[in-house]
C-alpha cells in the first residue's frame, strides 16, 4: 500500500544471462534477483492483512504554486491461499476524500484483480452516484499529482523484466525494463532497493532517449507494528519542475478491516471510525 | 536499533574490500540515494507531525456560488435576456451517533430573476432551499435506513435516466446550474438491506414528487404558457398519491446487475383533461435491469425499462400517455491520456402505436414510434487536472434535435473555481424534446467558493 512502483520477476535464464554480460561481482548473500523484487514488492504493497492511513498530498507544480488533498486510505488483500506470491494476491482499495472541500467526500474504490483490469468505482455524494470508471491507463495522474495510480497501488510485478544492476552496502540496485514497452512511457528505471528491509528507496525512470524525467524518493520510513512503513516520499517530474510529495500519518495495520467495506453501501456511509 | 547495527555491519563489509575511492572517483555510488529518515538517515523534516493533524471537523459552510446566465438570441415568449443571475451560500452540518447520524445541507439564496422569495419547502422555491434533511439509522447490522430529504440516483446512464424515476430539475440543468442541481431531493423513507444474493433498497415518498417543471420566465418551451404558470391537477394526497421505488442489485464478477420496480405517476405533466383544460399526472409503473462491466478496456452497460402507463389512451376525458419500452446501451473509454469518451444509445419506443395513433389529442406532437437518441461525452483534463473541459451532446436523428453543453472549469487553488458553458439547443420542429427548446441557447459563467 504505502510504497512505490513494483516490478516483475524475469525467467531465471535472462537472470542469469544478465549477471553474466553486466559482469557484476555479487556477493554470497545477495538472494536471487526475483526474490529481491518480490519481497520489495510484498513491503511496498502487501505489510500485513489490511492497513490504513491518513495521506496529505502537496503538489507543486512548475511555478511554485501547491494544490494539498488529504484522503483516507483503506487496504485489504485477498486471504493468502499460501501457494500465490504476493504479487499476484487481490487487493481492495478504499479512498476517502477529505481535500480540498470541493470533493470532500468522493469516495474511489479499487479492486485490484490478478490477470484482468481493476475495477474502479466513485461515488460523488452531491448526486448520490455510483459511476464506475473505466481501469485505463493506469500510468496517468492520481488526483492531479505527480503520483501515479499505478505508484499508489502497485505495479504488477509480471510487468517488467529486472536485473541486478549492483549490491552495495545499504542497497540492491535493479534495473528494470517493461515487458510491454509500448504499455507505458517508461523505456526503464533504476530501483534502488534497502537490503534490510527491501524498502524502495528511489526510483529513476529514464525515457525513450535516456533522459531521467522522473524520481521518486521515500524519504521517512517508520516501522509501524513491526512493518517497515514509507512515511515520507516525494515523486519529481524532472520535466516539467513539478513535485508531489505524500505524507502518511496514523497508519495501522491489521485492523480486521471486513470485506464488505469496499462494497457500494460503504460508499454511501462511509465507516467513519476506520477513516478517522 | 537492530537496523542501524547491520547498516554498520555491511559498510564495515564493504569497506574491508578496499580502500574508499575519494569524492568524485566513486562511480559506483554517483546517484546513490541517501537513506531516508528512518533507515539510518539524516532526520528531516521533523514538522511533519503538525501538518500531519486531521483537517478538523468540517465548519457549517460548504460552498458559496455566485452565477450569471444570458440566452444568445431573443425569444418573443421570454421577457428578460438573463437565465441566471443568482448568488448561494451551502451550509451543512452533521452529526454522528453510535447506529444514527443526521445530515442538513441548505442553500441560502439570493435570485434575482425570482419574482416571489417566500420559502416554499414543499416546491422547493425561496430564499431557503432545504436539499437534505435526513435522519440515518442502523437498525440492524445488514439494514441502513434513511427518513427525510433526501437525493437518491441510480441506474447506469450518464443524464439519460431509465429506471432513476426520482425527480429531476431540468430547469437548473438547463440553464447552467451546478450539475447536482439537475436531481431534486424526494421526502421519503429508504431501507437498505444486505443479503448475499441480493442487496434490496426500498424508498417509499408517502407524497408524489414530480420533476420540477420549466421555468417560463427563464426557458420557453412548446406549448409555453409565457408569464402564466402551467394548470396541472397535480397528485397531491398524502399517503395515496404515494410513490415505490424498488431496486434490487449484486455484484457477478467484475459486473454489477440490477432489477428495478416504480409505483407512482408519470414524472411531467403528461396527461391532459379535456373537460376541464389542465393536465394531469397519470399513473406509472416502470419494471426494468440494467447490467455493467468492463468490457475492451472500457465500461460497458446496457439499461431497460417498460413504462408501464396505466392508463394509457383517452379514458373518459382523461388522455394520458401510452406505453413504452425505453432501452440504454453505452459504453465509455479512455481514448488518451486524461481524455475520455462515452458514448451511449437511448431508444423509446411506443408499445401500441395503432392505439397511440388513435387515441393521440388534437393538436398534440405527433410522435415517431421510435426516439432514437445518441450521446457523447468527451472530457480532458489539463494542467495537473486543474482544467477540466468537456462536451457532452444529445442528437436525436428521428427528432432531428439535439443539445450541447461545453463546460470548462478551472480551479484557480484548492478553494477558488471558475465555470464558463453553454446550454445549445437546436431543432427543426417546435415540438420535438429539444428543437422547442432551440430559442434558449444560453451561456453562464459561475466562480465559486469552497469552504
Amino acid at each position: 500500500m504505502f510504497g512505490v512502483v513494483v516490478e516483475r520477476v524475469s525467467t531465471a535464464a535472462a537472470i542469469v544471462a544478465q549477471f553474466v554480460i553486466a559482469g557484476v561481482a555479487v556477493a554470497q548473500d545477495v538472494p536471487p534477483v526475483e526474490d529481491i523484487v518480490e519481497r520489495t514488492n510484498c513491503v511496498a504493497y502487501y505489510s500485513a492483512q489490511d492497513g490504513r492511513a491518513q495521506v496529505s498530498m502537496t503538489i507543486t507544480d512548475q511555478q511554485g504554486r501547491t494544490r494539498s488533498r488529504r484522503m483516507s486510505i483503506l487496504r485489504l488483500d485477498a486471504p493468502s491461499g499460501g501457494q500465490e506470491q504476493s504479487g499476484c494476491r487481490n487487493q481492495k482499495y478504499y479512498v476517502y476524500f477529505h481535500r480540498p472541500t470541493d470533493v470532500r467526500g468522493t469516495v474511489l474504490t479499487v479492486w485490484k484483480q490478478s490477470g484482468q483490469d481493476d475495477d474502479r468505482w466513485l461515488y460523488l455524494p452531491a448526486l448520490d452516484l455510483v459511476r464506475r470508471i473505466a481501469a485505463g491507463d493506469k500510468r496517468t495522474s492520481f488526483v492531479g499529482s505527480h503520483f501515479f495510480y499505478e505508484d499508489i497501488s502497485g505495479r504488477n510485478i509480471t510487468d517488467d523484466e529486472h536485473e541486478l544492476v549492483e549490491a552495495s552496502a545499504n542497497y540492491y540496485v535493479l534495473k528494470g525494463r517493461p515487458a510491454d514497452p509500448e504499455s507505458v512511457e517508461f523505456k526503464h528505471y533504476v530501483i534502488w532497493i534497502h537490503r534490510s528491509t527491501f524498502i524502495p528507496v528511489k526510483v529513476e525512470f529514464f525515457d525513450a532517449q535516456d533522459r531521467l524525467y522522473r524520481v521518486y524518493q521515500a524519504t521517512k520510513v517508520e516501522t509501524v507494528q513491526g512493518f517497515p512503513t514509507v512515511v515520507e516520499s516525494r515523486m519529481e517530474d524532472r520535466v516539467s519542475g513539478g513535485n508531489t510529495t505524500l505524507k502518511f500519518s496514523r497508519v495501522q495495520y491489521d485492523l480486521g478491516i471486513a470485506d464488505e467495506n469496499f462494497d457500494e453501501r460503504f460508499l454511501r456511509n462511509p465507516p467513519r471510525n476506520l477513516l478517522r | 536499533m537492530a537496523l542501524a547495527a547491520c547498516t554498520v555491519c555491511s559498510a564495515v563489509q564493504a569497506a574491508a574490500d578496499g580502500p574508499p575511492l575519494p569524492a568524485g572517483l566513486a562511480p559506483a555510488d554517483v546517484g546513490e540515494p541517501a537513506l531516508p529518515a528512518g533507515l539510518g538517515g539524516d532526520s528531516v523534516s521533523e514538522e511533519a507531525g503538525a501538518a500531519d493533524q486531521a483537517a478538523g471537523k468540517p465548519g457549517l459552510l460548504r460552498f458559496w456560488d455566485t452565477r450569471v446566465g444570458v440566452r444568445t438570441q431573443d425569444d418573443d415568449l421570454v421577457d428578460d435576456d438573463f437565465t441566471l443571475a443568482e448568488t448561494r451560500l451551502r451550509l451543512e452540518y452533521q452529526h454522528q451517533w453510535e447506529r444514527a447520524d443526521f445530515a442538513l445541507k441548505s442553500d441560502l439564496l439570493l435570485d434575482a430573476l425570482a419574482d416571489d422569495r417566500g420559502i416554499d419547502i414543499e416546491k422547493r422555491e425561496g430564499w431557503l432551499q432545504l436539499r437534505e434533511v435526513k435522519l440515518g439509522l442502523q437498525p440492524h447490522s445488514r439494514v441502513d435506513m434513511a427518513l427525510g430529504r433526501q437525493v437518491l440516483t441510480w441506474g447506469t446512464g450518464d443524464l439519460v435516466f431509465i429506471n432513476d424515476l426520482f425527480p429531476k430539475d431540468f430547469n437548473s440543468f438547463f440553464i447552467g446550474r451546478a450539475e447536482e442541481y439537475l436531481k431534486s431531493p424526494v421526502d421519503a423513507l429508504r431501507v437498505s438491506t444486505y443479503f448475499d444474493l441480493f442487496n434490496v433498497d426500498l424508498v417509499y415518498s408517502p407524497h408524489f414528487d414530480s420533476n420540477l417543471y420549466l421555468d417560463p420566465k427563464r426557458l420557453s418551451f412548446f406549448g409555453s404558457p409565457g408569464d402564466t404558470t402551467l394548470r396541472a391537477d397535480m397528485p397531491d394526497d398524502w399517503f395515496s398519491d404515494d410513490e415505490f421505488y424498488l431496486r434490487a442489485y449484486r455484484r457477478s464478477g467484475s459486473w454489477e446487475l440490477a432489477l428495478y420496480g416504480y409505483d407512482g405517476f408519470w414524472k411531467g405533466p403528461e396527461g391532459f383533461d379535456l373537460d376541464r383544460q389542465v393536465h394531469l399526472f397519470p399513473r406509472l409503473a416502470v419494471y426494468g435491469a440494467s447490467a455493467r462491466g468492463p468490457l475492451a478496456g472500457g465500461i460497458f452497460n446496457a439499461e431497460y425499462g417498460y413504462y408501464d402507463s396505466k392508463d394509457a389512451g383517452l379514458h373518459g376525458s382523461d388522455h394520458a400517455p401510452p406505453s413504452e419500452h425505453r432501452l440504454l446501451l453505452g459504453y465509455q473509454r479512455e481514448l488518451a491520456r486524461e481524455l475520455d469518451l462515452g458514448l451511449q444509445y437511448f431508444l423509446t419506443h411506443i408499445a401500441d402505436y395503432g392505439d397511440y395513433q388513435d387515441d393521440r389529442l388534437p393538436g398534440s406532437p405527433d410522435r415517431d414510434r421510435n426516439r432514437h437518441v445518441v450521446t457523447a461525452r468527451l472530457s480532458k483534463l489539463l494542467m495537473n487536472q486543474d482544467l477540466r473541459l468537456s462536451l457532452f451532446a444529445f442528437v436525436s436523428p428521428s427528432d432531428e434535435d439535439g443539445y450541447l453543453r461545453p463546460q470548462l472549469y478551472y480551479k484557480l487553488d484548492d478553494h477558488r473555481g471558475i465555470e464558463v458553458g453553454a446550454n445549445v439547443f437546436f431543432g427543426e420542429d417546435g415540438d420535438t424534446f429539444f428543437g422547442q427548446l432551440s430559442d434558449n441557447t444560453n451561456i453562464y459563467t459561475a466562480f465559486r467558493y469552497d469552504y
